[in-house]
């Protein structure tokens, strides 16, 4: 335990270096979410996840947002465990049928003013799954979105400037 | 007693199954194979069906193969097996559900993955889509007495996780009883699959579960290719194996993590992350995306390895190799994390037996069963690597089964490196033979064995592709498992499974 520890105040940290000329994007992205959630929302912004019926391989790129690299946390960015403590809904999945109850309940005790970000291409359309008996096909099928993320799935960069995207949007809410 | 050979010699075999035998028997001869897995002396692999026939593919001796037993179901009803082998009680309540096929002196009844909202009933039966009536509530099992309560969780989960529910009764701190109620993520990929082309088709398998997105590609290529009858170049059959053991690596190092994350020992969950992250990264780096979606197909891979991604492994291997052993010592030193995963949430050997439990599940329970080893299939048979087994079926134990396949996943990656033919990676499919013709295939995905049954129409495409996640016989155990823990230690016991939701409900 100290030795990985000491190993780690050694090295310094894995999370991506400050902005360099180049490569530097997702120190840029970082800076730049920072600076528009402080403005938007003071410190922080809290998201609620739900899987709409995901194959989870969304899932698996907004959890790495919380791995060392990425360190979602250090903008103010947070994941909350109860709807009523957030401020975005991040939707992934082609919205089952067997999932929409539960997604519009969710959405319902969001408090106002709430962003809902539709992350996959899943959530975009339904992606593969559009047509199927089983699923809506997207997330605006079911509840109102203001932001989509494409990719399947989206990477956590992707991820980032997505949530980037939507901190820069104005919007009288 | 029949061995499993003899019971199939006394059905009438179907021509053209590969590479295992599928034969036509009837009701007897179903309910004596029922009988006899109930008894114990074989494992039941999948229970499937058909437009009007089931399926169901049995395993008595590993080295002797699978072998699969069809029944057309007269007036849409099979003599069930559920109600003498309690594994496939949740198949057949699927079968219902999906084709109207009813499972007759079935115990359980309740619908399983539809929860009444698909607007239609049967979606895949002959017959139907039946009209549909308001569904009834779910009956949840009752567990009745003195200071019983109980907790209802999801299907919204309080972290980044799959949709389901869970119904635990709990006394004091003590669950009494746990019921899953799943299907929250059903998307109808059967359906999805009846007449699609190979390309599409071998897209919805990669998507089954985003976990284990190069598995089930490779799952799905390999049936295709065995009902085709096609030979896929041995740089492919490598790549793939690189593929699925990166994959196997990723999922590990993440999971590990996560368990110890759930225990409240943050330092592990960082460190682990880490190296699950160099995993993505060198993948991206040689097949250029992160989780290797698309990257298998029928006829082979879709990237090819060149110096760079060659490089990146190189490093990864490296950096894995000088970390890892840190981390072993770190969680096996660390008492206040011993405290909670020793001991918890332990799977007994014979119940794991009983569900043919796949993966680190059945391992960690003394279930001595690899898909890899079990049914060789190139490269592996000429590759070397251990599995290991441990009996204490607890989450420490789950961990550690973890741990050493990390070292055996590492070993196999750099005995690729090494050996990796050159030459083409893809071979074009002869589109429709112009018969039938059917293929199954079983490979070790990293959280157990994954069944692919396919059957292709003479334009090749598909007729009925059945997948069968390892979760089917995971997830109720799990339900044994959490008995007479506290309700504090669920997280940390269900990481250690880790059943998929979305390849389950499908
Ligand atoms: S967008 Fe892709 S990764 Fe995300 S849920 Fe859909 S299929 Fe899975």
């Amino acid at each position: 335990m100290h030795r990985i520890l000491f190993d780690n105040l050694a090295k310094g940290t894995l999370t991506e270096p400050p902005p360099a000329p180049d490569e530097s994007a997702l120190a840029e992205l970082a800076a730049a979410l920072e600076r528009n959630a402080r403005r938007k929302l003071g410190r922080s912004l809290s998201i609620r996840q739900v899987d709409a019926g995901s194959c989870n391989g969304c899932e698996l790129e907004i959890n790495a947002l919380g791995n060392p690299f990425y360190d979602l946390e250090r903008f103010g960015l947070r994941f909350v465990a109860s709807p009523r403590h957030a401020d975005v809904l991040l939707v992934t999945g082609p919205v089952t049928r067997n999932m929409q109850i539960a997604l519009e309940r969710t959405y319902r005790a969001t408090p106002d003013p709430k962003w809902v970000v539709a992350a996959g291409d899943c959530a975009l359309d339904g992606g593969m799954f559009a047509g199927s008996y089983a699923c809506l096909g997207g997330v605006s099928a079911a509840i109102p979105v203001d932001l989509h993320i494409r990719g399947c799935p989206p990477s956590p960069t992707q991820l980032l400037k997505g949530l980037l995207a939507l901190l820069q949007v104005d919007k009288a809410r | 007693m029949p061995t499993l050979a003899e019971l199939m010699q006394r059905g009438r075999a179907v021509p053209g199954a590969r590479p295992w035998p599928r034969v036509q028997v009837d009701a007897e001869l179903w309910q004596t194979a029922g009988q006899l897995l109930a008894e114990g002396h074989w494992t039941l692999l999948g229970l499937w069906a058909d437009s009007g026939a089931v399926h169901m593919a049995l395993l008595a001796e590993p080295q002797a193969g699978p072998g699969i037993l069809s029944l057309d179901c007269a007036n849409g009803k099979f003599p069930s097996i559920g109600r003498l082998h309690p594994p496939t009680v949740r198949l057949e309540r699927t079968i219902q559900d999906l084709y109207g096929l009813e499972a007759e002196g079935a115990s359980d009844s309740r619908p399983w993955l539809d929860h009444g909202s698909w607007g239609v009933r049967h979606p895949l039966g002959e017959w139907t889509p039946s009209p549909v009536a308001p569904m009834p509530a779910y009956n949840f099992l009752e567990a009745e007495g003195e200071g019983l309560h109980r907790i209802a969780v999801g299907p919204v989960h309080a972290s980044v996780i799959e949709p389901g529910h869970f119904r635990f009764t709990v006394n004091g701190e003590a669950v009494v009883r746990l019921e899953e109620r799943l299907g929250y993520a059903h998307k109808g990929i059967d359906g999805l699959m009846r007449e699609a082309g190979l390309e599409q088709a071998v897209k919805l398998a990669g998507r089954t579960s985003g976990d284990s997105t190069v598995a089930y590609a490779l799952a799905f290529s390999r049936a295709a290719e065995t009902a085709l009858q096609i030979e896929v170049p041995a740089r492919a059959v490598w790549l793939r194996a690189l593929m699925a053991e990166m994959e196997r690596l990723a999922n590990h190092f993440g999971d590990i993590g996560a368990i110890c994350n759930d225990a409240s020992f943050v330092v592990m969950h960082a460190q682990c992350g880490t190296l699950r992250e160099r995993v993505l990264r060198a993948a991206e780096a040689c097949f250029g995306h992160r989780l290797m979606r698309d990257r298998i197909l029928p006829g082979g891979v879709a990237a090819d390895l060149g110096a760079d991604g060659i490089a990146a492994l190189r490093g990864l291997l490296q950096e894995a190799r000088r970390h890892f052993p840190t981390l072993i010592k770190l969680y096996d030193n660390t008492a206040s994390l011993q405290d909670r995963t020793v001991g918890t949430g332990r799977l007994t050997p014979e119940l794991a037996r009983q569900f043919g439990c796949g993966g680190y599940v059945g391992r960690a329970s003394g279930r001595d069963f690899d898909a890899r080893r079990a049914f060789p299939y190139a490269p592996y048979d000429q590759l070397q690597f251990d599995v290991r087994v441990a009996t204490e079926g607890d989450v420490n134990a789950r961990v550690w089964i973890r741990i050493w396949e990390v070292e055996q996943s590492l070993a196999l990656v750099e005995q690729i490196l090494d050996r990796l033919p050159a030459g083409p990676v893809r071979v074009g499919l002869n589109q429709g033979s112009g018969n039938a013709t059917e293929g199954m295939a079983i490979v070790e995905g990293f959280r157990g064995d994954i069944l692919v049954w396919l059957r292709l129409d003479a334009d090749g495409k598909v007729a009925r592709c059945h997948m069968r996640d390892p979760s089917w016989f995971q997830w109720p155990v799990l339900e044994a498992a959490i008995e007479g823990n506290i309700v504090a230690d669920f997280p940390l016991c269900n990481k250690s499974f880790n059943c998929s939701y979305s390849g389950q409900d499908l």
